[in-house]
């Protein structure tokens, strides 16, 4: 027993061995009884027994093994009593002899766990899902937050993501969703609505969609320890890399990207001695890794090289636009969308000087997509300025900040259309 | 959250004795699991402290200090960064470590200070 004296300290432990431990446990018995909601009240049962019995008995030495031998006692119960489940029985005995025979064999077991992870995270993930719940569900049985945390994180309603994750798990049964690691052609499009959630896990953390707070860092850290650990269950995935490389040098800049009052800070503008150099380095790490599996990028693979270019540049003045240009084409050709064409307008215009980002703008600003998106009218309106036709400007900054939710956003909008108005009358 | 976890060995000043071949392969197999859980950002061993300096401020005045360090009772020998959720999180990984000797130090990293 390890030497644990107050019961607040063992509810600490449990706490933090339940967030180590749950997406495995969870992982594990999925893939026994297959599906994830059963699988997480069982492992839930697990977490109440170690609440009952680890404040007097203490925290055993391997408290994860432990509390996969209690949840997978409880399944073997929950089959008897639903008894229509036989052949799951015959499996679930065969599976504990053979866990029972391989105990000593960590790197087998490793494996098997590796590949219940990633299971498990295919399942949580699965298209059938609409986004919200891909992300909720993604995050309880992945993350091992709990539904107040989900919610808190999203600015909702408890009930409404707790809603979300029950319905989620509904469907995945009805669909008769199986467990498992997806080959074949399947394969990459499962792999692309992963990657998809956890990019979209980042940037709610990365710029809050709404709400006072512009950075809500923990969702940052959680999709990026979910990015970590998916980079090491499939090594082979280029575009895996990829993700954790755009996620990684991002994530270099939170500190950079505030600024003293909360206000946030241009990536031109901010002082790069603030970007956090172990993150960079660890994404330029991960976008050689992506490299090195050979093959076209992927759209991720694309956007980290272009986040490279800036990570990689001493100063502003030393971004090389060019290549970042050249690296737009490419994305624009392999994902076209509205909004990498805005980001390519504004390479563009750093490349080539404001009068060519602005053509490539305007050929946008018909565009249906884009006319909610605030950040339209504040590229066009930065591409205006500095061409010195600053009425023009201030009217598009106007516009945008009438058009972003975010309040911190819409200040610094006011403001550089307020830097135009002085500009106005110096002129 | 980030935090900093310091091996610290006693009298590391002396040839540290190397670590037995298995006691190296328990060393990577937790190290191998900590990675595969994206807990560890980075680390590193520390050459011994003999071959270390210390810069000491005074005013205007630095003097160079050579190693070994012997007053230090307990040198810094090691070091891990990880990313954690909470101090309990990362003291719960330590205690797995596969470890007979030595103390382990874990401190938070304050980060996005600007935030």
């Amino acid at each position: 027993m390890r030497q644990t004296s107050l019961p607040s300290d063992t509810h600490r432990a449990i706490e933090a061995i339940w967030r180590i431990e749950s997406a495995r446990l969870i992982a594990g018995l999925a893939r026994l009884v297959g599906d994830i909601g059963t699988a997480e009240e069982l492992a839930q049962d697990a977490l109440v027994a170690a609440l009952e019995q680890w404040p007097t008995s203490g925290v055993p030495e391997r408290p994860g093994p432990w509390l996969m031998a209690t949840a997978k006692h409880r399944a073997i119960d929950l089959i008897r009593r639903r008894k229509t489940l036989e052949r799951k029985y015959e499996e679930l005995g065969r599976d504990i002899e053979r866990d029972h025979d391989r105990r000593d064999v960590d790197a087998a077991i490793d494996e098997e766990v590796g590949d219940d992870l990633l299971g498990l995270i295919f399942m949580a993930c699965h298209p059938v899902l609409s986004k919200d719940a891909r992300i909720a569900l993604t995050l309880r049985v992945l993350g091992g937050l709990t539904t107040e945390e989900i919610a808190r994180a999203f600015l909702v309603p408890v009930s409404s993501i707790a809603q979300r994750i029950v319905r989620a798990k509904r469907t995945l049964a009805e669909a008769h969703v199986r467990f498992e690691v997806p080959g074949g052609p399947e394969r990459a499009a499962r792999l692309a609505s992963v990657l998809e959630v956890i990019y979209l896990i980042f940037n709610e953390g990365y710029s809050a969609t709404a709400g006072e707070d512009w950075i809500r860092p923990a969702l940052c850290e959680e999709a990026l320890r979910l990015g970590r650990i998916l980079a090491e269950l499939a090594p082979g995935e280029s575009e895996v890399h990829g993700l954790v490389a755009l996620m990684e040098i991002q994530a270099s800049r939170l500190s950079a990207r505030v600024g003293p009052s909360g206000e946030p800070v241009l990536l031109l503008e901010q002082d790069r001695a603030r970007w956090d150099r172990m993150l960079v380095g660890r994404g330029l790490a991960a976008l050689e890794r992506a490299e090195r599996l050979g093959g076209t990028m992927g759209p991720y693979a694309l956007q980290a090289a272009i986040a490279a270019c800036h990570g990689r540049a001493a100063t502003a003045a030393d971004t090389d636009w060019g290549r970042i240009v050249a690296l737009y084409d490419a994305l624009a050709q392999l994902a076209p969308s509205p909004v990498v064409e805005l980001n390519r307008a504004v390479a563009v215009g750093m490349a080539f000087g404001p009068e060519a980002g602005l053509d490539v703008v305007d050929a946008l600003v018909p565009e249906p997509s884009l006319k909610k998106y605030h950040l339209l009218p504040a590229v066009r309106g930065d591409l205006l300025k500095k061409l010195g036709r600053s009425k023009e400007a201030r009217a598009e900054f106007e516009h945008a900040a009438t058009l972003t939710d975010n309040a911190r956003e819409r200040e610094l909008l006011q403001r550089r259309a307020a830097e135009c108005a002085l500009e106005g009358i110096a002129q | 959250m980030r935090v900093l976890v310091l091996a610290k060995e006693e009298q590391q000043t002396r040839a540290a004795t190397p670590p037995t071949p298995e006691a190296m392969a328990e060393h990577q197999r937790f190290n191998g699991e900590l990675v595969k859980a994206g807990v560890v950002v980075g680390a590193g061993r520390l050459s011994p402290s003999a071959q270390g300096k210390r810069v000491q401020f005074e005013g205007k005045k630095r003097t160079v200090i050579d190693g070994p360090f012997a007053e230090s009772k307990e040198l810094v020998a090691g070091y891990w960064l990880w990313e954690v959720r909470s101090i309990d999180e990362a003291l719960e990984w330590l205690k797995r470590a596969p470890y007979d000797g030595g103390t382990f130090e874990v401190r938070q990293v304050s980060q996005y200070e600007g935030a």
